[in-house]
């Protein structure tokens, strides 16, 4: 038997490529044993079924790696272990995700009823009362914080890109808008207190206190997400406009604007979600109260999260002769299922608005 | 309506850097004058210069006079944004308003500018103004229609609608066609030969087929160097340009010899 | 003819234009005047604070020692929730940049995304209710096998209520936003760098540390920081999680831990007397000044590694 030349210098080319490699089902293998070693443990020692899984993550993490250099050498090992590692972070993660989720549901759906949306707490003791108060003022509350801040924020977006390109006052103002950014909520709550005590004396707690605040906290969003957009606007429809004799103010507000319109009602819903959840400020402005009040310049204004917040630090004793977690608790919960639903429809309202806008500026060109 | 524009001594500044030095010439009316030069010669900024559109850039000045019939362009109380309105422009790439259907777009600038006009009056000016841009054939029936819909020749014919929609005297064109196919450029070329008739036209080019196609005139413009201003090398009938010019550069750079 | 108003030697300027401009200049303005409103009115609501008589700082006798133990607080959770995060926010971005199938690698970014979305007061709400309850056989074990590193001292809570807990919770917090930040930048590494680590033979993990990682550095580092912004300032987390009482301790197990300067505010802002109310005034324009600090590194950190990738 002869091989040709070519033949001989092919097979030693495919030997040198061929590395040992772990079989595909390695990874099922090692996993059903780490399961199964694991689930043994604890069961023998009487574990908890999170120890267990704490337990079979770590026999995969260990073992996979130790197989591969065996088999694969120390390359494909660190390789694998990396996989290992960055996959776990992803489970690791998801864990808690999953877990908040599941409890927001599984208590709040059992706490809210048609009663639970369209009581307030006034004169409850100890079952029943809703959240409605809770409900009109956060609505109020946030909406007034919209009212301020999205105009300062559009014309301050238009100011840093059509007017002061490069001026020393748009230079000062992004800085700004990056420390405003950073400013914890809480220090926003205090601003706004000490400007309502300086005008209104000590004692003062009005609801749209909490908008001022709520307003500081959206500025920067708001800024940072029209700016973009803005600057997104082609220029060649700017000067389209200018040749056609248009007036620059004209042209921001019928050109640039419209162009621009579906990113900025993104930024500003996505603004306004980032906001409605926000507690400290509102719980040391606007106070809190177990009845409604729909008037933001007088008086206590109950909000969600500070509902929430009140539910949970005095929930209340269960009613007499009942064993159970206090009534507070489950309240607690169904507002936080109500505030997060709000807070999801706001962030899917964003995503549907920037899909509907979005493919504008692809089709030029 | 149609009217000339005089030039003297004009140079152009961003800023500290002299983009344009020195240039005269008289663009005659109810013809249509070509630029040409090297990429960065100036001909572009000269040519917005004509309606104050390189005011655009932060920092741009001009020193000289411009002069469209007696009126001088760059007098103190001269108002960029009505010089606008008589002088119009093209744009190298069609720019449709992209928020406004074919019928808005034509209408832009009267509508941008919050002028009241009847819906007679205003289906009028649409009808003539696409008509005038040989578009209303092929849009007549989708007129609601977004005007990013056309194809790159159509919007651009729909951008020349919306320039002399507002009737203005002079149109300026900045390289119409370079993002065009060949048989939309056509098109245009077509176009600018018709509407010459009414409009003092100056058009921008790279293509030098299409200065001696379309114009009367020709201004041929150069750097004397990389980082020197641009300056008119020569400004002549096109014929005689194109044939017999009266300086070295230009036949060089014409028989494609650079640039 | 061309209109022209009476040639005044000024350039003209329509009045709309002048509204206009002058209007969105004012907006811009209006911010500066917020900011210097924050810190002027934190300032003169605060200094009474600072120097009030004794016994409105109960427990403690002047300002310092009143806030020094707030101060290591605020500073020992964020600490804690960032050793937790750091790990966690580099794996799963590199998950969603460079290892999940990239059909789910989008939605996945989507659902971190929304982690940031969720209302603080509700991880408060899982942390005191449900997870400080998980906690305490952790805890309990943590006590028993790990005790002498003073960290683990104990002795161990019985309600799970521990700066441990607190951590946790502002480390879920923490991730989104780090996570956001460093996959950006894990996915704008140049695509030609990877492929010329590919080329050499890299396995996947030697490509992200030989062109990822040296890339994405000082992002992954202001991700970092911005995520010690919020850690620092998150006030309902660590009210709702912790028991406080003012020590300084290094202890993360205890039932006796340091509160945060933020949830120190709103803990006793309903009963505060107003000597009381511009102690705490002036603890929160400390706790501005710290986070002020922290972001503007932050800062100054990304705009330096922006001129170098423009270099």
């Amino acid at each position: 038997m002869t091989t040709t030349p070519l033949d001989h210098d092919f097979e030693s080319v495919t030997a040198g490529l061929v590395q040992p490699q772990l079989p595909r089902w390695a990874a099922v293998l090692i996993g059903a044993m780490a399961l199964a070693v694991a689930g043994l443990l604890t069961m023998v020692m009487g574990w908890s079924v999170v120890g267990g899984a704490i337990l079979a993550g770590l026999l995969f993490v260990i073992g996979m790696p130790t197989w591969s250099r065996v088999v694969e050498g120390g390359r494909a090992a660190a390789d694998r272990l990396a996989t290992c590692l960055v996959w776990g972070a992803f489970v690791a993660v998801l864990v808690p995700l999953i877990w908040l989720v599941w409890l927001v549901l599984k208590n709040g759906l059992g706490a809210i009823s048609l009663s639970f949306l369209n009581e307030s707490m006034r004169g409850v003791v100890g079952e029943g009362g809703g959240i409605y108060h809770a409900l009109m003022g956060t609505l109020l509350v946030t909406l007034a914080a919209t009212v301020i801040s999205v105009p300062i924020g559009l014309f301050t977006a238009i100011y840093l890109v059509e007017y002061g390109k490069g001026s020393r006052l748009a230079r000062v103002t992004t800085f700004l808008v990056d420390v405003m950014t950073g400013i914890p909520s809480i220090v926003a709550g205090l601003f706004a207190l000490a400007l309502l005590v300086l005008i209104f004396g000590p004692a003062i707690r009005i609801g749209f206190g909490g908008s001022i605040a709520l307003a500081l906290l959206m500025i920067p969003t708001v800024v940072r997400s029209a700016e973009e957009m803005l600057r997104l606007v082609p220029s060649d429809l700017r000067e389209a406009s200018y040749a056609l004799g248009v007036p620059k103010w004209r042209t921001i507000v019928k050109v640039v604007m419209p162009t621009a319109f579906g990113g900025i009602v993104t930024g500003i819903v996505l603004a306004i979600s980032r906001v409605i959840g926000e507690t400290a400020p509102l719980l040391i402005v606007a106070g809190a109260t177990d009845s409604v009040n729909m008037n933001l310049f007088n008086g206590r204004m109950m909000t969600l999260p500070v509902y929430i917040f009140s539910q949970y630090s005095s929930p209340g004793v269960p009613a007499f002769g009942t064993d159970g977690p206090p009534p507070g608790y489950a309240r607690a919960w169904g507002a936080a299922l109500v505030l997060i639903g709000i807070v999801m429809i706001l962030n899917l309202a964003a995503r549907i608005l920037q899909k509907i806008y979005a493919p504008k500026s692809d089709r030029r060109r | 309506m149609a009217k000339s524009i005089d030039v003297s001594d004009l140079d152009i500044y961003y800023g500290d850097f002299k983009a344009v030095e020195g240039v005269n010439m008289t663009i005659r009316a109810k013809a249509v004058t070509a630029f040409i030069g090297p990429s960065g010669c100036g001909k572009s900024t000269f040519l917005r210069a004509l309606n104050r559109m390189h005011e655009v850039i932060p920092g741009a000045r001009v020193e000289g006079k411009v002069i469209v019939s007696g009126q001088s362009l760059y007098e103190p109380g001269i108002d960029p944004v009505a010089v606008r309105r008589q002088i119009g422009m093209v744009f190298q790439r069609p720019n449709p308003f992209p928020t406004m259907s074919i019928y808005e777009n034509v209408l832009a600038g009267m509508r941008l500018n919050s002028k009241k006009i009847s819906k007679s009056d205003a289906d009028a000016i649409v009808e003539r103004s696409l008509q005038g841009a040989n578009l209303w054939t092929e849009v007549k029936d989708r007129l609601s229609k977004p005007g990013m819909g056309l194809s790159g020749g159509q919007q651009q014919r729909l951008c020349i609608a919306r320039a002399i929609a507002v009737s203005p005297e002079v149109l300026l064109m900045d390289e119409p066609c370079s993002a065009l196919d060949p048989i939309s450029t056509s098109a245009i070329e077509d176009l600018i030969h018709e509407l010459k008739s009414e409009y003092t036209i100056v058009i921008v080019t790279h293509n030098m087929q299409q200065a001696a196609r379309v114009s009367d005139d020709t201004g041929f413009f150069n750097l004397k160097a990389t980082g020197e201003p641009g300056h008119l090398v020569e400004f002549n009938p096109t014929n005689k340009m194109f044939t017999n010019p009266d300086e070295e550069s230009t036949e060089a750079y014409i028989s494609g010899r650079f640039g | 003819m061309l209109s022209s108003t009476e040639a005044t030697g000024k350039p003209v300027v329509r009045l709309g234009d002048r509204l206009f401009s002058g209007t969105a200049r004012l907006a811009a303005m209006l911010i500066m005047v917020a900011l210097a409103g924050v810190a002027v009115f934190l300032v003169v609501e605060g200094l009474p604070g600072l120097s009030a008589p004794a016994d409105i700082y109960r427990p403690a006798d002047d300002f310092w020692s009143y806030v020094g133990p707030l101060v290591w607080g605020t500073v020992l959770a964020a600490v804690v929730a960032l050793v937790i995060a750091i790990p966690f926010s580099v794996g799963l971005a590199l998950f969603i940049s460079h290892y999940a199938p990239p059909r789910i690698a989008g939605p996945i970014a989507y659902v971190i995304d929304l982690l940031a979305a969720i209302p603080s007061v509700v991880y408060g709400l899982w942390g005191g209710l449900a997870l400080a309850h998980w906690m305490t056989p952790s805890i309990n074990w943590l006590y028993d096998n790990l005790g002498f590193i003073p960290f683990f001292a104990g002795p161990p809570s019985v309600t799970g209520r521990t700066m441990l807990t607190a951590g946790i919770v502002l480390s879920i917090m923490v991730i989104p936003i780090t996570t956001a930040i460093s996959r950006e930048v894990f996915a704008q590494t140049p695509r030609l760098h990877e492929e010329a680590a590919m080329a050499l033979g890299a396995t996947r993990w030697e490509t992200i540390r030989l062109a990822v990682f040296p890339y994405a550095k000082s992002g992954v580092v202001s991700g970092v920081m911005l995520g010690l912004g919020r850690a620092l300032g998150e006030t309902m987390a660590v009210a709702m999680v912790l028991s406080a009482t003012p020590v300084v301790t290094l202890n993360l197990i205890s039932n006796s831990n340091p509160a945060t300067i933020a949830s120190n505010i709103a803990a006793n802002y309903k009963e505060a007397t107003p000597d009381r109310q511009s102690l705490l005034i002036a603890t929160g324009l400390v706790l501005f000044i710290v986070t002020f600090v922290v972001n503007f590194i932050a800062r100054l950190i990304v705009a330096r590694s922006e001129r170098n990738v423009t270099r």
